[in-house]
């Protein structure tokens, strides 16, 4: 018996450390209020979070690994983004 | 633990790959980079990884087995919460390393049938009985310690969610070796009976351990392949001597002796040398002829009928909530 796909959604959480929610992991549930469930029971079993998104997998757009080259080589060659490009004289001090 | 799947023959495909893309993605290999889903890869290492990762998945999930037969038995309140809280950490498990599987391009739906099925092994040691409370644990401290041993490189395997679930596992996991090795400890530190029911235990569990590492490195042929692309980082005979090396000592601070006559510390290199293993047992039970193994498919084959309702009527709320929303909106619009 074929049984019907139930959809993924991939997990983000904030950590207590008030940073920013991060990618943990993946599950599969039937909507978005078991999925939370779910996350909850498969990735905070030992206080690893405050908050939970959960977004359909099939939601996310990713860039193609082929196209690494051209969408981020070019920053490799702007030197001139990073402080450390500019000369500040010592006797100025910290800036 | 569980990467008994490593063995087994599949990896014969290699030449067939376009070199060039072949060639790039060794060298990424060799540069120490990890290999994330939408990279190219040859067909052969996407094939080991699925076989190798959702076999370790259903080692996770089989292997709650064995343990959830103790759970409403656990002596104390105390060793009840913890023998829950390891068995839901297995079914977590199983679950982070089904989801790298998937990432490899297979269902969800497929690996779970390819278990109840019989097409998919996992790991020998789940076929052996859990006669005793002293089993328990036993399990925690060997089956666990060797399985601890031999995750610890896999958290630098090539393939990236393969790495990250292992990494995450390893961090849950050593609280299982612990709480193992205390029951023991509880054991020998009581009534000469509780003393003799953790030696049985250790008698039982030693050799079925051991195996876990799969077979000799002269008798693996696959090896070789995996560990060029750093699936696997080092072979079943070092693994195998190195929990030897870590166990031995732990098990005379019990108080216990191991079933091997031949054991014995090899003052030249430091290590303890151990007789020799039954390999034709591990194949009869990989085989599917240990002790329990109609029990286990046929436990997680109940399991998945009896859910199946659940997961049908789950699916059917969310149509039928999302139809109404959609009529709602139309609605309003």
């Amino acid at each position: 018996m074929a049984e019907r796909p139930m959809p993924l959604w991939e997990v983000f959480i904030r950590a207590r450390t008030g940073l920013a929610h991060r990618h943990v992991g993946s599950v599969h549930a039937a909507d978005a209020e078991m999925a939370l469930q779910a996350a909850r029971d498969t990735y905070t079993r030992r206080g690893e979070g405050l908050s939970i998104w959960v977004v359909p997998s099939a939601a996310i757009a990713a860039s193609d690994p082929a196209d690494k080259d051209m969408l981020f080589e070019p920053t490799a060659s702007k030197p001139y983004r990073h402080p450390t490009f500019y000369t500040v004289p010592e006797e100025v001090g910290h800036m | 633990m569980y990467t008994q799947a490593l063995n087994q023959a599949d990896a014969g495909s290699v030449g067939r790959e376009d070199p060039a893309k072949l060639e790039r993605f060794e060298a990424r290999i060799d540069a120490e980079e990890r290999i994330e889903p939408n990279d190219w890869m040859p067909e052969a290492y996407r094939r080991t990884l699925v076989r190798q990762i959702s076999q370790h998945a259903h080692s996770e999930i089989v292997g709650m087995l064995p343990e959830g037969n103790w759970i409403t038995r656990a002596p104390s309140l105390r060793r009840k919460a913890a023998l829950l809280a390891k068995v839901q950490d297995e079914g977590g498990h199983g679950l982070y390393l089904y989801a790298a599987a998937e990432t490899l391009g297979v269902t969800r739906e497929e690996l779970v049938e390819q278990l109840l099925a019989g097409r998919a092994k996992y790991s020998s040691i789940f076929n052996y009985p859990t006669l005793t409370w002293a089993d328990i644990g036993a399990i925690g401290w060997l089956v666990d310690g060797a399985a601890i041993m031999n995750q610890i490189p896999l958290c630098r395997t090539s393939y990236g969610p393969y790495a990250r679930a292992m990494i995450r596992i390893c961090k849950e996991e050593s609280f299982h070796q612990r709480q193992g090795y205390e029951i023991m400890l509880t054991l020998c530190r009581g009534t000469r009976e509780q003393k003799a029911m953790a030696q049985d235990a250790l008698n039982r569990w030693w050799w079925p351990a051991l195996m876990m590492f799969g077979p000799p490195d002269a008798e693996s042929a696959h090896t070789a392949q995996s560990m060029r692309w750093k699936i696997k980082r080092f072979t079943n005979d070092a693994l195998r001597q190195q929990f030897v090396d870590a166990t031995v000592p732990q098990g005379h601070h019990l108080g216990l002796t191991f079933p091997d006559p031949e054991l014995r510390y090899d003052e030249a290199t430091g290590h303890w040398r151990f007789g020799a293993i039954d390999w034709e047992e591990f194949r009869r039970v990989l085989a599917g002829n240990g002790p329990c193994n109609r029990e286990r498919i046929e436990a997680r084959r109940r399991a998945h009928a009896e859910g199946a309702w659940v997961r049908e009527a789950a699916l059917a709320h969310a149509a039928k909530r999302q139809r109404r929303a959609d009529a709602q909106k139309i609605a309003a619009e």
